[in-house]
């Protein structure tokens, strides 16, 4: 760990020990802000966050070329019940005033830009976001956005990928403050059928070799069954369009939460 | 060998063109970008390949385009002369060609047997298409719902070519859908696909790749005007900018000249019913700084950064953001953007047909409408080329429609005169 940690990091990295304490990988699930409405969304995330380690919230946005459908419609929908950046951010702040656990938001780049680097960093910190995922941001692309994050007391997180070179795995690895995102396949965000955990033990090898911080993994876990697999190897597990899936089919998101929090047991 | 692709300055080594450009995209692209700059950057220097795409050009596409003084325009116009690049003579109908054809074999030198683009009006997809048939190569073009309705013609040529359509449905169903779509089919199947983008749009090195490879409508200007005035730059180009590829093409080779020896290049945004009225494609006029496709560039966004559906009459300018390259030629001053309305590009494309003979593609006729404006300005002395980017034929069907709601409204009784003094009050 560096010596200079941000608050956020400090928070976050926190909550990977406490989860690794308890012998079992910190669950992390996902959640697009304002789903399925602004007024259902903090009924949701109070459900997710009772068995959460982390809760990783995404802001709705218009084109989320990283997601796959079932993020695309949720972001759709709660972009269409008026839930844009600010009011993601103050949704957080609400879930923020009930809860400790740490809250880290998933966004594309555009909508920080778009609001200002600084000011949305401003924002974020002030509604307590403990860091930020930012999926078509390498790190190499871009360095204001993480010291500006930084001076704000927000962790990063970048991305890593089966086809990540060694070379990139070593820069991604160290720009992250917060945790290492691995993707667990080739593609875009989605429960699958099967799990293809093939490349990920590799990945996740190379990645610890230079990373300061905790890897987590997503992109396909749809179950306790996966989320066990994904256990094995990682030091957390992220869990996102299956509870996307669970609302639209009127399932009990709470109970989910229970069985795949049960799956990250080690 | 007689063909070269240029090299330009800019980008810089990252990708950039001052602050514009760049690679936002999900790390798993990144090798794969990575791999197709390099593969670009030999495929460059090899005879075997620039004979190759050489031959293409000329056997396959047409090439060189013809380069025609349109003297019944110029008399109308009163003033410079106007000359009309006529990138419509291509073969497929449009300057697409040039670039499909380019990156197909590319990337059938790359080993890459399944080819992916993206379409909106269909021109790309159908020049991608196109090539594929010819280098042997499968081919899925992503075509939002919306677009595939308004072009059925084009989705038909597509399949007869052998391509898959797929039709896309999510947010807008366009162009800036089926983008994303065709990126998410990349990301996914990376490994063995070649992702053909169709306009100087998108993550570093494809805004440059595409460039290089429509350069050679500009390059070619040089050479016939030397041919027929005795100076290879004229005193303005104009072209129309959606991404902005038929723009790039033949702006670049005039672009990174000296001050004193460039001519005046002027880009015609799509206006739509006004760039005040909200319902537009100017990116520049009406945009701001933003991100799209994998690259920084003028966007129209909203003030929390969701993308804004753009308009216009045509849909190949249909698309919300610009490519970088002219976000930066914009912000330094070495090119102008204009906005043209749907309404002056219509008006533009009857004048052209009545008085040349000569149907363009909605997209040339918002060039060919400021082309005749600036010609009074710039006086009898002046010479002005406009890329005459496409054919009018995939647009009859919607011009026919346009017009007959015109007729309707009792303002279809122009004869040329008339027109002319509509375009130039």
């Amino acid at each position: 760990m560096t010596a200079t940690l941000t608050r956020g990091a400090e928070r976050i990295h926190a909550a990977f020990d406490r989860a690794k304490a308890a012998g079992r990988a910190a669950f992390i699930p996902f959640m697009t802000a304002g789903y399925p409405t602004a007024e259902a969304f903090p009924a949701v995330a109070d459900a997710l966050l009772e068995h959460a380690d982390l809760l990783e919230v995404g802001i709705p946005y218009s084109d989320p070329l990283g997601d796959g459908p079932t993020i695309q419609r949720a972001s759709e929908q709660a972009l269409a019940g008026g839930t844009s950046t600010r009011r993601t951010l103050a949704l957080v702040k609400e879930l923020r005033a009930r809860h400790d656990t740490p809250i880290v938001i998933m966004t594309y780049v555009n909508p920080i830009y778009a609001v200002g680097p600084r000011e949305f960093m401003r924002l974020a910190a002030d509604a307590g976001v403990d860091g930020l995922i930012l999926p078509d941001l390498p790190p190499d692309q871009d360095i204001e956005i993480a010291d500006l994050a930084a001076e704000y007391g927000l962790a990063v997180t970048f991305l890593i990928a089966p086809t990540s070179t060694p070379e990139r795995v070593k820069l991604v690895a160290q720009a992250c403050t917060g945790f290492l995102y691995a993707v667990s396949v080739t593609g875009v965000t989605g429960a699958r059928e099967g799990a293809a955990l093939g490349e990920v033990p590799a990945m996740l090898a190379l990645a610890r070799e230079h990373a300061q911080v905790p890897v987590a993994v997503g992109f396909g876990v749809k179950d306790a069954a996966t989320a066990r697999q994904v256990a094995q190897v990682a030091d957390g597990v992220v869990v996102g369009s299956a509870f996307i899936n669970a609302i639209r089919e009127w399932r009990d998101v709470g109970a989910l939460a229970v069985e795949i929090a049960r799956g990250c047991q080690r | 060998m007689s063909l070269n692709l240029p090299s330009y300055p800019q980008p810089d080594g990252r990708g950039r063109y001052g602050r514009f450009g760049g690679r936002y995209v999900p790390e798993t692209l990144i090798p794969a970008l990575d791999e197709l700059e390099q593969a670009y950057g030999a495929a460059k220097q090899d005879p075997e390949f620039l004979n190759e795409l050489d031959r293409l050009f000329k056997e396959f596409v047409g090439r060189p385009s013809p380069l025609y003084l349109a003297q019944r325009l110029t008399d109308h116009a009163g003033g410079a002369k106007i000359y009309l690049k006529r990138e419509d003579f291509n073969y497929t109908g449009a300057h697409k060609i040039n670039n499909c054809l380019a990156q197909a074999l590319l990337a059938k030198r790359m080993g890459k047997q399944r080819v992916i683009a993206e379409t909106g009006a269909g021109q790309h997809g159908v020049a991608s298409a196109t090539a594929a048939a010819l280098l042997g190569l499968d081919c899925i073009v992503y075509m939002g719902a919306e677009d595939i309705r308004r072009q059925v013609m084009n989705v038909f040529r597509m399949k007869l070519l052998g391509a898959e359509v797929r039709e896309v449905t999510s947010g807008t169903s366009t162009l800036k859908d089926a983008t994303n779509e065709a990126i998410r089919d990349w990301v996914t199947n990376v490994r063995d696909t070649f992702y053909i983008l169709g306009s100087v749009v998108g993550p570093h090195p494809y805004p440059a790749m595409v460039r290089d490879f429509q350069s050679v409508i500009g390059e070619e200007v040089k050479v016939q005007l030397q041919a027929l005035e005795g100076r290879s730059a004229p005193d303005a180009i104009v072209a129309c900018v959606g991404g902005g590829s038929n723009a790039i093409g033949i702006f670049a080779p005039y672009a990174y000249l000296p001050e004193d020896q460039r001519p005046r290049l002027i880009g015609t945004e799509a206006a739509g019913e006004g760039v005040e009225s909200g319902k537009h494609a100017a990116s520049v006029a009406g945009g701001r700084i933003g991100v799209l496709h994998g690259s920084m560039m003028y966007l129209l966004n909203d003030d929390e950064g969701q993308i804004v559906p753009p308009h216009s009459i045509s849909a190949g300018l249909d698309y919300p953001g610009i490519g970088p390259e002219h976000c930066h030629y914009s912000q330094t001053g070495v090119a102008e953007y204009v906005p043209v309305t749907d309404a002056q590009a219509l008006e533009a494309l009857q004048l052209l047909t009545r008085l040349e003979g000569i149907i363009p593609a909605l997209e040339s006729a918002h060039a060919v409408y400021h082309a005749v404006k600036l010609a009074r300005e710039l006086g009898p002395d002046g010479i002005i080329v406009v890329n005459l980017s496409g054919r009018g034929d995939k647009d009859v069907a919607e011009v026919m429609r346009l017009l007959e709601m015109e007729r309707d409204e009792g303002l279809l009784d122009k004869d040329p005169e008339r027109v002319i003094e509509g375009v130039l009050a």
